[in-house]
């Protein structure tokens, strides 16, 4: 393996796990070739014939399947702090004796923390995909054995669909199944609302596993999952902790620091004139992001506007333009709390609609860049407008990309960030991690300046001399410098813990073991 | 007295931006420094050298320092640092953060003090975004919202964000203690472009003119042309009788408060959202305020969750003739500033009056008439003022009657 400079110029290695792997070429420059990765052909002769696939135990399962050493076992992440199931899959590998299995969940919590065990002795070799806390910073450690592969949504369904990474067993947490393996989001008492994240997996896996608390009488209606793609059903007392799945009630920051950041933004929409009568939103389930949310929604109903439609995870904020007659469709992909799995259970208009169709490489266009209002945060940002939402100032893989990277082909991003946080400045000289290149980041919103990326002229001109307070992103970086003090860079070891693909499946950055 | 260890500041898990130092002199050995700090990587080396200048600076040889930092800023270290020197008993000159160029502008007698943020003295985190939200005045507050053992480094603490957090053009406000501690407080503060200071628990003209004087002494030594004003707060059934004199004791006096809390703790009744046990007292004040020339304010709404009810208090307290209140919460700035500022049909009205007014003093009429109804002197006065008021604001350009249409 050898290091080799991408076109961000970032170092990034020229193999993987022992796969070779390319390094970033620049937006939109690199167009793989070939056909679309496909799993055997199965027989339906292999089949029960009454179609009733359910066995007795998640185990049974497992070695039905022909689980062993080195395979790849991929989950989704629906059940998100609550999940009760994904911690299983590993401890009964580690009851068989099974090693270096390859875990590609779409994304890990902090309720997940147990697999550090299993990372520890062996049975898992590496974890690619998005990991939170005590995995992060596992990882950044040094401290397992492979190298983890982070990649965007959309760029995990790019990685199964060209097979970049080849799933041998999915196992699907649904809450509502039949015993053909139909399956859905809605319904049982750990609902999630939708399966947006579970496409790519079931359509791709050479074997699949659904797993239920809530089996119910064939036909599971309107189904997700097709029980077609389906080799056993398990049945089991309880797929997650409700409370952790969905927030009862999502709610808007409190911080009035946060307030004031989320009102600028608002205001930024509405006198650039990006907000108008049938615009298309997409805003995060973040405490800032809810209360811009909440500013837009007062601008519309005040205006008489509609947006025509927005891009979940949905919230109860989302839900409550959509009942208003505010939003005249909400397109899903997770919902975040009760409202949002209710409306998707009661409301024609709110759709589910996976990342597959809305963020992936290989499909025919994308959602994305139908968005033209996107909000997103970040860890980090420099002076070229680089993002950083994976590791913290201090070199630590905190966080996973999520949609990120994909959400910024949207026609325009806004980032609605504090310019410090505690002492340590959000705006930089140059991020730690580069998850997002500067070209595709237009502003910057902090509690102390709107900066807009030069190459976007057009807004600049669409804003001055309308009272906001516009600057420079170099004059926000003079002015966290000058009241946190310059910091100083991380330290790292040689050795790369993570790389980060880009949403086309280069390599955009590596992170490195952080020195002691 | 010579102690041997001194602890100062603040940790813990909800802490943010503080630093809590730990001292213990020793006879020798140099200085032994440990370091925890949640922004280590990159701002340990910053820490460590500011800890030993300040150290050096203080004239500590020999000493065990241990921080537990929560990411501090720079003027809180040094605040820290200071007040665990002195906590020792040491009493060596004041290391003084640079005043930064924002922190040098003035104020004036008569500018609206619609809201004023309180900001508890010893909490940092609330210092460095407070002006962000366009408080009229931000209060750093010595008195109540501090902890009786963290007086003391309070005082330091505030001194230094004086001089190095941009308050973004609010009136620079500090609420001294009661009593000898309070005029203690003075010398911390005042030469530091304080613009006016807060008297709690006022009940009469001499506490004020105490503190008058001794400002007044503090600014010839420091050679400070500005004046300090005065804000006396009335807490107590006492002050409430001498309102009128404390409100003309001194010339300094600009605006005088109510603090509603301690009054009906003092008269023994319950605080209520209506505030009929405290009208009197309100009345009372607003007008021996106003017949001194000064501004009355009026006390904090305490439910800070509760827009409307604040909204309904605002206009209640502008019905009464108060000029502003205190806030306890950013949000309650913009809520308040609403309240006070002239509705849209407000000066509208006013402008009509203003406008027939003229129409008739240029023809040479003796009676104003507007529409079928006469108008007496004092509405037209009131029309003045909403007039005057709008055009501050911002809400009515300067020239607002070449721009109204001939009719």
């Amino acid at each position: 393996m050898k290091m080799i400079e991408n076109a961000a110029g970032r170092l990034v290695p020229d193999e993987i796990n022992g796969h070779e792997a390319v390094p970033f070429k620049g937006v939109g420059k690199h167009r793989p070739s070939g056909r679309k990765y496909g799993p055997p052909l199965p027989t339906c002769i292999d089949y029960p014939g009454d179609n009733n696939k359910v066995v007795a135990s998640l185990r049974e399962a497992l070695e039905r399947c022909g689980l062993r050493d080195g395979m790849t076992v991929s989950t989704h992440h629906h059940l998100r702090d609550g999940d009760l199931v994904n911690n299983r899959i590993f401890d009964i590998a580690a009851e068989m004796g099974v090693k270096d299995l390859v875990w590609l969940p779409s994304a890990s919590f902090p309720c997940n923390e147990p697999v550090i065990k299993y990372l520890e002795d062996g049975t898992i070799n590496r974890i690619e995909g998005s990991m939170n806390g005590p995995l992060g910073r596992f990882v950044s450690e040094g401290r397992m054995k492979g190298t983890a592969v982070l990649r965007s949504h959309g760029g995990r369904v790019q990685a199964i669909q060209d097979g970049e990474v080849k799933i041998d067993i999915a196992v699907i947490t649904a809450p509502a199944a039949d015993s053909f393996g139909n399956a859905k989001g809605t319904g049982g008492p750990s609902a999630t609302g939708v399966l947006g994240y579970a496409k790519a997996d079931y359509l791709y896996a050479d074997r699949v596993i659904v797993v239920t608390d809530n089996l119910v009488d064939l036909p599971c209606f309107p189904m997700e999952i097709e029980g077609n793609y389906v080799d056993c059903v398990v049945v089991v007392d309880k797929l997650g902790i409700p409370e952790k799945i969905v927030s009862g009630t999502t709610q808007i920051t409190r911080s009035p620091d946060r307030l004031l950041i989320a009102e600028l933004t608002a205001m930024f929409l509405e006198k650039s004139g990006l907000l108008y009568d049938g615009a298309t939103m997409q805003a995060g389930a973040g405490g800032t992001s809810l209360a811009i949310a909440v500013f837009v929604h007062e601008m519309l109903k005040k205006k008489g506007w509609k947006l025509s439609f927005g891009f979940g995870g949905s919230t109860k904020y989302m839900v409550k333009m959509l009942e208003e007659g505010q939003m005249g469709y909400i397109l899903d992909a997770q919902a975040f709390d009760l409202d949002a799995v209710r409306s998707v259970e009661e409301n024609p208009n709110h759709i589910p609609y996976s990342v597959f169709n809305a963020y992936n490489y290989h499909s025919k266009g994308n959602l994305t860049t139908m968005m033209d209002i996107m909000i997103l945060g970040a860890t980090e940002i420099d002076t070229e407008f680089n993002g950083n939402v994976v590791t913290h100032s201090d070199g630590l893989m905190l966080h996973g990309i999520g949609g990120w990277q994909n959400c910024l082909h949207a026609r325009n991003v806004i980032l609605p960030v504090p310019l410090f946080r505690d002492r340590i400045p959000v705006i930089v000289d140059q991020v730690t991690t580069l998850c997002g290149p500067g070209e595709l980041i237009d502003v910057i919103i902090t509690e102390r300046g709107i900066a807009i990326n030069p190459r976007r002229q057009d807004l600049l001109d669409s804003v001055r001399g309308k009272g906001l307070p516009l600057v420079t992103v170099e004059e926000l970086k003079e002015m966290a410098e000058r009241i946190c003090g310059k910091p100083e860079k991380a330290a790292f070891d040689d050795r790369v813990v993570a790389a980060i693909k880009w949403v086309d499946g280069t390599v955009i950055d590596s992170v490195r073991k952080v020195s002691r | 007295m010579e102690m041997k260890q001194a602890v100062t500041g603040n940790t813990g898990p909800k802490v943010r931006s503080d630093i809590e130092v730990t001292l213990e002199s020793t006879a020798s050995g140099g200085v032994e420094l440990e370091i925890r700090s949640k922004v280590k990587t990159m701002y340990g080396n910053a820490i460590e050298k500011q800890c030993r200048d300040l150290l050096r600076y203080f004239g500590i040889e020999n000493a065990r320092m241990k921080v537990d930092d929560s990411g501090a800023l720079p003027f809180v270290i040094a605040a820290r640092v200071e007040a665990a020197v002195r906590a020792l008993g040491r009493m060596p000159a004041p290391f003084l953060p640079e005043m930064i160029a924002e922190n040098r502008y003035a104020s004036e007698r008569g500018r609206f003090r619609f809201s004023r943020l309180y900001l508890p003295g010893n909490n940092p985190g609330m210092f460095l975004n407070a002006g962000l939200h366009s408080p009229d005045g931000v209060i750093l507050d010595l008195e109540d919202s501090v902890a009786p053992e963290k007086k003391d480094e309070a005082r330091i603490l505030v001194r230094n964000a004086l001089r190095a957090v941009d308050f973004y053009g609010a009136e620079r406000m500090v609420r001294i203690n009661q009593g000898d501690r309070g005029l203690e407080d003075l010398d911390y503060v005042i030469p530091h472009n304080v613009h006016l200071v807060l008297i709690p628990k006022c009940e009469s003209r001499e506490s004020v003119m105490k503190i008058d004087e001794r400002i007044g002494e503090i600014r010839e030594r420091e050679k400070i042309g500005r004046p300090v004003f005065l804000m006396p707060i009335i807490e107590s059934a006492a002050g409430v009788e001498k309102a009128f004199e404390i409100a003309t004791s001194s010339s300094s006096v600009v605006a005088m408060a109510i603090g509603l809390e301690d009054y009906t703790a003092d008269l023994g009744v319950q605080r209520t959202k209506e505030g009929l046990e405290s009208l009197y007292a309100r009345n009372r004040l607003v007008v021996a305020a106003k017949a001194a020339g000064i501004q009355p304010i009026d006390s904090v709404f305490s439910d800070v969750a509760d827009m409307e009810g604040l909204l309904d208090n605002v206009l209640r307290s502008k019905a009464m003739g108060f000029e502003g209140m205190g806030c306890i919460h950013p949000r309650q700035i913009a809520v308040i500033r609403k309240g006070f500022s002239p509705e849209p049909e407000e000066t509208e009205k006013a402008k009509k009056i203003v406008l027939a007014f003229r129409e008739a003093r240029r023809r040479g009429l003796g009676v104003v008439a507007l529409g079928s109804k006469m108008i007496d002197p004092p509405v037209v006065a009131r029309a003045e003022k909403t007039i005057a008021l709008a055009v501050r604001l911002g809400l009515l350009p300067e020239n607002w009657e070449e721009q109204e249409p001939e009719e």
